[in-house]
């Protein structure tokens, strides 16, 4: 099957890939560019390991193929984290015990690094509706969200 | 979990989406949103030789007002549905349904069309338009087809779409004097239903129901249309009382889904109980217009 080449911004910088038309894109940004940072967890849209934000929306991407990506603007965890030490949500989650195995942690931060950028002071049911399409067998969710809620409520504080 | 491999096909236009499906007829398999034929890809229980990629084809999408109706484009994302004030204001059991459908990221990717085609038996989107009586503008090769919803769905993941023909709009009246209600029960948020309902009401001034709709989702592989239902209510003042009289009649030998996880028993004790709650909530509403 004949390749497609992909040109496409990825956290900010662009980025070219040559892939097959079933490629998805969170397999090509794992192995074309090397950001394993989404995680591929169930491969067909129900675990959420690999959301990724894609021209402003976080989608799954695994359900996404990567030849549909042209010209599309792609952030994935590594874009929402600092170079160095943690950002605001991941502080936050290893604060309040949000993780335990790490595997659903990448999509669970793309999510909430989203919601806060929307609103920076979400409700409860705006936090859970937010990560309703994110699976952990962990923590039984408790632990993020309480991280959420206290992102909230500093940001409420500091009237962010 | 890897997709068999496919050709791929990114076309910009309507004209040139048909004549790619004429061109490779069965071997081509039309893409939305990919929330549903992505997945059968990855498990391999769909392996097209081509597939055309409508998320190009920008005429496709959007939501129009059009005298007394609202057309809205095949590839209309989810999320931009549920979030048009044309949906709020003028379709609210559609708003109501699409809360329910799948979670913010597949909804920002999954379209309304692509819903509608795939003809999932728990999908919401398309036992809202058999509820609204909602006409399908089908695009082939020899012009266009208006299809109404109740010729539409076939069966499970079965429509009248013929091949090298496009979902190309849904045309939807509007009725701004009316209710609607819409409950679904799911283990979780965004799980397909077990059992779904939705309904619409008009009342008369002196709040007499003069029209009533009520589909019953998830429990055969197309939603049941309840006329019964809806007959018993019509020139009667919808009571919870009434309404309980009138959900006897939803006819449960026509549920036919029977699952370990889900029995048919179970489906015919819960689908009454979300047909009264859409029901009194389709007449609360309906009631609140006339205030």
């Amino acid at each position: 099957m004949k390749k497609h080449s992909v040109d496409l911004t990825v956290n900010g910088r662009e980025a070219s890939l040559l892939v097959e038309p079933r490629q998805s894109l969170a397999d090509a940004l794992r192995g074309e560019l090397g950001l394993t940072g989404s995680h591929l967890g169930c491969e067909h849209g129900v675990c959420g390991a690999c959301t990724i934000i894609v021209d402003g929306d976080p989608v799954r991407g695994c359900l996404m193929l990567a030849v549909q990506a042209q010209g599309a603007d792609v952030v994935t965890v590594e874009g929402v984290s600092p170079k160095v030490g943690l950002s605001e949500i991941q502080a936050a989650l290893r604060e309040f015990h949000g993780l335990q195995c790490g595997f659903c942690t990448p999509g669970m931060v793309v999510v909430l690094h989203h919601l806060f950028s929307e609103n920076p002071r979400p409700s409860e049911a705006e936090i859970r509706e937010a990560i309703s399409g994110q699976l952990c067998r962990c923590t039984g969710y408790q632990g993020i969200m309480n991280a959420a809620k206290a992102v909230a409520a500093r940001h409420q504080s500091k009237n962010v | 979990m890897k997709p068999a491999p496919f050709d791929y096909f990114a076309p910009t236009t309507l004209e040139e989406a048909l004549g790619l499906l004429k061109q490779y007829g069965s071997d081509a398999r039309v893409i939305a949103g990919g929330q549903s034929l992505v997945p059968m890809l990855a498990l391999r229980l769909a392996r097209p030789e081509v597939i055309v990629d409508l998320n190009r084809v920008a005429a496709l999408a959007g939501i129009a007002e059009d005298g007394e109706s609202l057309r809205i484009g095949a590839m209309t994302r989810q999320a931009r549905a549920l979030a048009s004030p044309l949906v709020h204001e003028k379709l609210p059991l559609l708003r109501h349904g699409l809360e329910n459908v799948g979670h913010p990221p597949t909804r920002a990717r999954g379209t309304l069309g692509g819903s509608i085609a795939h003809a999932d038996p728990a999908a919401e989107t398309p036992m809202v338009m058999l509820a609204y009586r909602a006409t399908m503008v089908l695009a082939g090769g020899a012009g266009e087809r208006a299809v109404p919803a109740d010729e539409f769905t076939l069966g499970t993941f079965d429509t009248c779409i013929a091949e090298g023909e496009i979902l190309k709009e849904i045309v939807v009246e509007v009725r701004p004097d009316e209710g609607t209600g819409f409950f679904e029960l799911s283990r979780r948020r965004g799980d397909f239903a077990m059992a779904s309902a939705a309904a619409r009401m008009r009342l008369d001034a002196a709040g007499t129901c003069i029209e009533a709709h009520l589909m019953i989702g998830a429990v055969a592989p197309v939603p049941l249309r309840c006329d019964a239902v809806a007959e018993a209510l019509v020139g009667a003042i919808p009571t919870e009382v009434r309404i309980r009289e009138a959900v006897r009649l939803i006819d449960l030998d026509a549920f036919e889904f029977d699952n370990p996880e889900i029995s048919l028993a179970y489906r015919r004790h819960i689908a009454p109980v979300l047909a009264r709650r859409a029901l009194m909530q389709a007449a609360s509403r309906a009631g609140d217009l006339r205030q």
